[in-house]
């Protein structure tokens, strides 16, 4: 890459940064406001809802972090095969998170976990977390996911047949599972919440999957008819459970769900589950060969 | 909307009710999980800097940047939303009863040992909006000071910030209400009728 390129590269990486951190793509906002007007007046369900629209709009306007906890830095990447050198992209990548950590866009946020230190920029072994693919294209899709620890802590993994839950081998028991996480984060995971679900897959590669499944839009149909009948019934089901914002109690638990097959082992049937909270930090970026932002992808 | 202005005496926390939405104004503190371990190791702020008597605790690691330099020097909170409380869980209800703390805002809840001392010792919970972390800064007017800024790091400090009209709702009162309670009951029943349904 030359020194121009990287120059370039570097703002718009910064830039895709400070816009994911502080504005919520209108996909969920869309989804936010729709949640809210299920809320019955003066109930504290809608109370939430209103404060989290207002600080939607005043994080936007006031180019501030939507959270204080700015989360895991999760990148998704697709880069030319030709002309890009994938250790040089890392390093720039790593360069603007420090960067966007001294702007204040995202909190100093990251610990050693032996030590407990914390040297504030937040590069250090697993941040921010890179997946990268090059392609034959001749552009850059840089996708940029912030998932706040307190959602990420009531993520959860099953292994069929799950005893606890009553879940057998089948689909019936996926979604007994998927169920049963939505009841066991009641709000700790700062919901509404948007589920990531992967079926199958070994215990990396389905968290993985589940996360990488938060990247499709809210509005999107799943491809697959008996996939896409399993996200619409969870999501109902889930809001039958009367968790509501915040666990205040109310209609809406599930903003969406979102569910995904990878061939499994015989001997393995892994259902994973990451939660996303209501400040749904995603965003991405089309980013030409010469380094610039030509369009956001939500 | 109920109002709850400084001092933070019994008889008005007494009267909040679980479901009560409520604007808090006056002094309060954050502190969060380094605090509470060195509180509940038997540490003791000075009084004529953290006087915890009757106070409100915040669960909250804020974001604060240093404006001005000599005597105009101050303190900004830019990001200021509520952390997960059950981690202060096995330290909370000590903290309660040795200071008499007579309100723990936070998020997420807490559990039976703080529910039992906030009936006990006349304490509330109160859930702020998790991930709201403008609004409830905008409901910070100013920064009061800093304990132990050096000791715990900006984030594990106890910042003591004065806020007006800050918004939450009560979910564990001193009446031995907890919605928390309330809906885990609630959901875990819904969930067992949605399983039954799901055999047929």
């Amino acid at each position: 890459m030359k020194a121009a390129l990287q120059k370039k590269f570097f703002d718009s990486l910064v830039e895709v940064i400070r816009k994911t951190s502080t504005e919520l793509p209108d996909d969920v906002v869309r989804a936010i406001e729709a949640g809210k007007s299920k809320e019955s007046e003066d109930s504290s369900a809608k109370y939430a809802m209103e404060i989290i629209t207002d600080n939607i709009g005043l994080a936007k306007k006031k180019s501030q972090p939507l959270c204080q906890d700015t989360g895991s830095i999760l990148f998704f990447i697709h880069y030319p095969a030709k002309g890009v050198d994938y250790s040089v992209m890392t390093k720039l990548i790593q360069k603007a998170v420090a960067a966007a950590t001294k702007k204040g866009y995202l909190r100093q946020n990251s610990v050693d976990s032996i030590t407990g230190k914390n040297n504030g920029t937040n590069v250090g072994p697993g941040s921010p977390t890179i997946h990268a693919e090059p392609w034959k294209k001749d552009f850059f899709d840089i996708r940029l996911m912030l998932k706040g620890g307190g959602c990420e802590n009531v993520g959860a993994q099953y292994s069929l047949p799950d005893s606890r839950v009553g879940a057998g081998r089948d689909l019936l028991g996926v979604k007994k599972c998927v169920l049963d996480a939505v009841q066991q984060a009641q709000g700790k995971g700062c919901g509404p919440g948007i589920l990531g679900v992967t079926i199958g897959g070994d215990r990396a590669t389905g968290y993985l999957n589940s996360k990488e499944q938060l990247l499709r839009k809210m509005e999107d149909e799943n491809a697959d008819p008996l996939l896409a009948k399993l996200e619409t019934e969870i999501t109902d089901e889930a809001n039958r459970l009367g968790i509501g914002p915040m666990g205040f109690g109310g209609k809406t638990t599930l903003l969406k769900t979102k569910v995904a097959a990878m061939n499994r082992l015989p001997a393995s049937f892994f259902v994973s589950v990451s939660y996303m909270c209501w400040a749904y930090r995603r965003q991405g970026a089309k980013v030409t060969a010469k380094g610039e932002i030509q369009k956001w992808l939500y | 909307m109920v109002v709850l202005k400084a001092p933070f005496t019994e008889e008005k926390i007494r009267a909040l009710k679980v479901g009560d939405r409520v604007e808090i104004y006056g002094l309060i503190f954050t502190a969060r999980d380094a605090v509470h371990k060195w509180l509940h190791e038997g540490n003791v702020p000075p009084k004529n800097e953290v006087d915890l008597t009757n106070s409100v605790i915040y669960h909250c690691g804020p974001v604060v940047i240093e404006k001005g330099a000599g005597a105009k020097k101050h303190y900004v909170v830019t990001a200021a939303g509520p952390t997960t409380s059950t981690r202060e869980e096995p330290y909370q209800a000590g903290i309660i009863e040795k200071y008499g703390v007579k309100a723990v805002i936070g998020k997420g809840g807490m559990g039976e040992n703080t529910r039992l001392a906030c009936q006990k010792f006349g304490c509330v919970y109160l859930h702020a909006v998790g991930g709201a972390a403008q609004v409830l800064a905008e409901a910070i007017k100013k920064v009061e000071g800093v304990y132990g800024l050096e000791k715990f790091g900006s984030p594990e400090a106890i910042w003591k910030i004065q806020v007006e009209k800050f918004p939450v709702v009560v979910t564990i009162d001193s009446h031995g209400n907890s919605l928390h309670k309330e809906i885990e009951a609630s959901s875990a029943s819904a969930l067992q009728g949605i399983y039954s349904e799901l055999k047929k």
